[in-house]
């Protein structure tokens, strides 16, 4: 079978430490980027839910909804955007924990790579789909009626900062991932987290309509933050206060990373 | 000679309860293969994880080329290569993007990586299929590309998971040609296996583990000499006629014959005038066994006449 020689081996490039933490952990995403390409039915289904979801709220609940100062559909987008990259980090726990079960993350342990190459690949490949998504969700949102009330500039702030915030948001999604038993617990994992910040939020509905108890929730909790900074730069309006929630979106990115890379970092090192 | 692997003393517990490595230690010298036996849930992979650094132990200590396993682990990765059940390749990316990333990760430059990929994929015959992603590979492929990826940075110390496990017989033909090759090449191997076939092919000296302890070292050969080469198997028509038949070898044998249900199994290490001499036994005490069978010695036959108990199918990690 072996008729040939083995290869002579090859000498490794000499880099400083973040030099190879940074080509470790762009090697790694390049290789979550191939995956998704390679499976193109996982990518149709995480596309589609997004659509879903601005068809049944714009045509099904839109009209019993009433929104001040704006209408529904351009109310409801802010919401959706905000929705539907948090969703997308659903993938940054599965593909962990399919890593994982697989066997893969044995291997990655094994190689004299940096630890936090392998987070990182993951939770920046789910951010470069994040774009794609969020692209998406803008021409479907178009087509159903969605307008800037702002400037093309101002949206793109808000498109910048929600890809942020999701980034920041699927650490928690990676430290979720790496403590599931496999790969299907770490996905119905997300949903107890994901269910009630998206819907108990300012999302889809006004907060005044709900409960005092439940309103407070709504109003403080940082989905709620970052729909309000988004909603603020794509529609601005009257009493938008965009720069307060822009500023408190950050601060909630921020607290994220801080406490969720250490975690997820701790986990990966111990895992299995 | 000096030693690749070294370990001594390790402990690891699982859970608070499972006591996966109780004690083991062992010395492999450089360029010589150690095979690791044991049935399922022994402490084989775990004993791997360690020495792999992707596992620390509760208590003792370890070296890979000198280097110690938790306090260089990092420097330990860049001298080995793992392959086997729990280190797998990606499913999603083709046979030569799996070996370039593990290039690339061993900081080759993309050029150096994309050689080496496709040097090793001709070596393993898998150049047909380098462009197809690895899930359309069939088992001795996928478990061939392991092995390559394993062979990136051509490390001094390989470990082998089960390298055969699951293999037509073909397929693992032609891993342990492989195998060979490289200790031809001066590679230090640890393999794991649960056949002592394999071990007895491949390895210069066998630990047999169990219960995460060392029970028995030695050369194939002295372990072999031991057992008897060969077990012959004789079946009778029920248990009560077996363990009649056992009475008239249990002191005149030279080895203990062994009754497992309606078989026994006597170990023969004199060739055909043992078996012979067996048959003659029974015959001039006027019985007649209703089969026979020889046999190699299994792993089963190690354990038996190691720790007077049959291998058990215990936790599989």
């Amino acid at each position: 079978m072996t008729s040939t020689v083995l290869p002579q081996a090859a000498t490794p490039v000499k880099r400083s430490k973040l030099r190879r933490s940074i080509n470790d952990c762009i090697v790694v995403t390049e290789r979550n980027l191939v995956s998704y390409v390679r499976i193109p039915d996982q990518l149709f289904f995480s596309s589609v839910q997004p659509i879903m979801f601005v068809l049944l709220f714009r045509y099904v609940f839109g009209g019993a909804i009433a929104t001040p100062g704006m209408s529904y559909v351009d109310y409801l987008m802010p919401g959706i955007f905000v929705q539907s990259l948090l969703f997308g980090c659903v993938s940054t726990s599965v593909g962990l924990a399919e890593d994982l079960q697989k066997g893969l993350i044995e291997r990655f342990r094994s190689l004299p790579m940096a630890r936090s190459a392998v987070l990182f690949g993951r939770t920046i490949s789910d951010a470069v789909r994040n774009i794609f998504v969020m692209i998406l969700i803008t021409l479907v949102g178009f087509a159903v009626g969605f307008r800037i009330g702002t400037s093309f500039g101002l949206y793109l702030v808000a498109f910048a900062l929600l890809i942020l915030f999701a980034f920041c948001f699927s650490w928690v999604f990676a430290f979720i991932g790496l403590s599931a038993s496999n790969s299907e617990t770490a996905g119905l994992m997300a949903f107890p987290i994901l269910f009630p910040l998206t819907f108990a939020s300012t999302a889809f509905v006004p907060a005044e309509s709900m409960p005092t108890w439940l309103r407070w929730f709504a109003e403080h909790q940082p989905v709620s933050i970052a729909v309000n900074a988004t909603r603020g730069l794509m529609q601005g309006g009257p009493g938008a206060d965009t720069t307060h929630w822009v500023v408190l979106t950050l601060i909630w990115s921020a607290i994220f990373l801080a406490i969720f890379v250490p975690l997820a970092v701790w986990r990966y090192r111990r895992v299995g | 000679m000096t030693a690749a692997i070294e370990a001594e003393g390790l402990t690891k517990t699982f859970g608070g309860e499972f006591l996966a490595l109780n004690g083991v230690g062992f010395t492999v010298e450089e360029g010589t293969v150690l095979g690791l036996l044991g049935p399922n849930g022994a402490g084989k992979t775990t004993t791997v994880r360690v020495l792999t650094t992707t596992l620390v132990p509760d208590s003792g200590w370890a070296r890979v080329n000198g280097l110690d396993v938790v306090k260089d682990a990092n420097k330990v990765r860049s001298s080995i290569g793992l392959a086997g059940q729990y280190a797998a390749v990606d499913a999603n990316l083709t046979g030569r993007e799996n070996l370039r990333m593990v290039g690339q990760l061993f900081q080759l430059s993309r050029k150096d990586a994309s050689r080496v990929a496709d040097e090793l994929l001709e070596h393993f015959n898998l150049t047909e299929a380098a462009n197809r992603p690895s899930k359309t590979y069939s088992g001795g492929m996928r478990r061939r590309l392991d092995i390559a990826a394993a062979l990136v940075v051509r490390p001094p110390v390989l470990f082998l998971d089960e390298p055969t496990t699951g293999l037509d017989p073909n397929s693992r033909t032609a891993v342990w040609q492989v195998v060979e090759d490289l200790v031809a090449n001066g590679t230090t191997v640890l393999l794991t296996t649960q056949y002592l076939e394999e071990a007895d092919r491949l390895a210069d000296n066998i630990v047999v583990v169990d219960r995460g302890a060392v029970i028995a070292e030695g050369t194939p050969a002295t372990l072999k000499a031991t057992l008897g080469e060969t077990v012959l198997d004789l079946g009778f028509s029920d248990v009560g006629a077996a363990s009649a038949a056992s009475k008239l070898f249990v002191s005149s044998w030279p080895a203990p014959p062994v009754l497992d249900g309606s078989i026994l199994e006597l170990p023969i290490d004199a060739g055909p005038s043992q078996v012979m001499m067996a048959l003659r036994k029974l015959d001039e005490a006027g019985m007649a066994p209703t089969s026979m069978t020889l046999r190699e010695p299994s792993l089963d036959d190690v354990f038996l006449s190691l720790t007077g108990r049959r291998a058990e199918l215990g936790e599989d990690n």
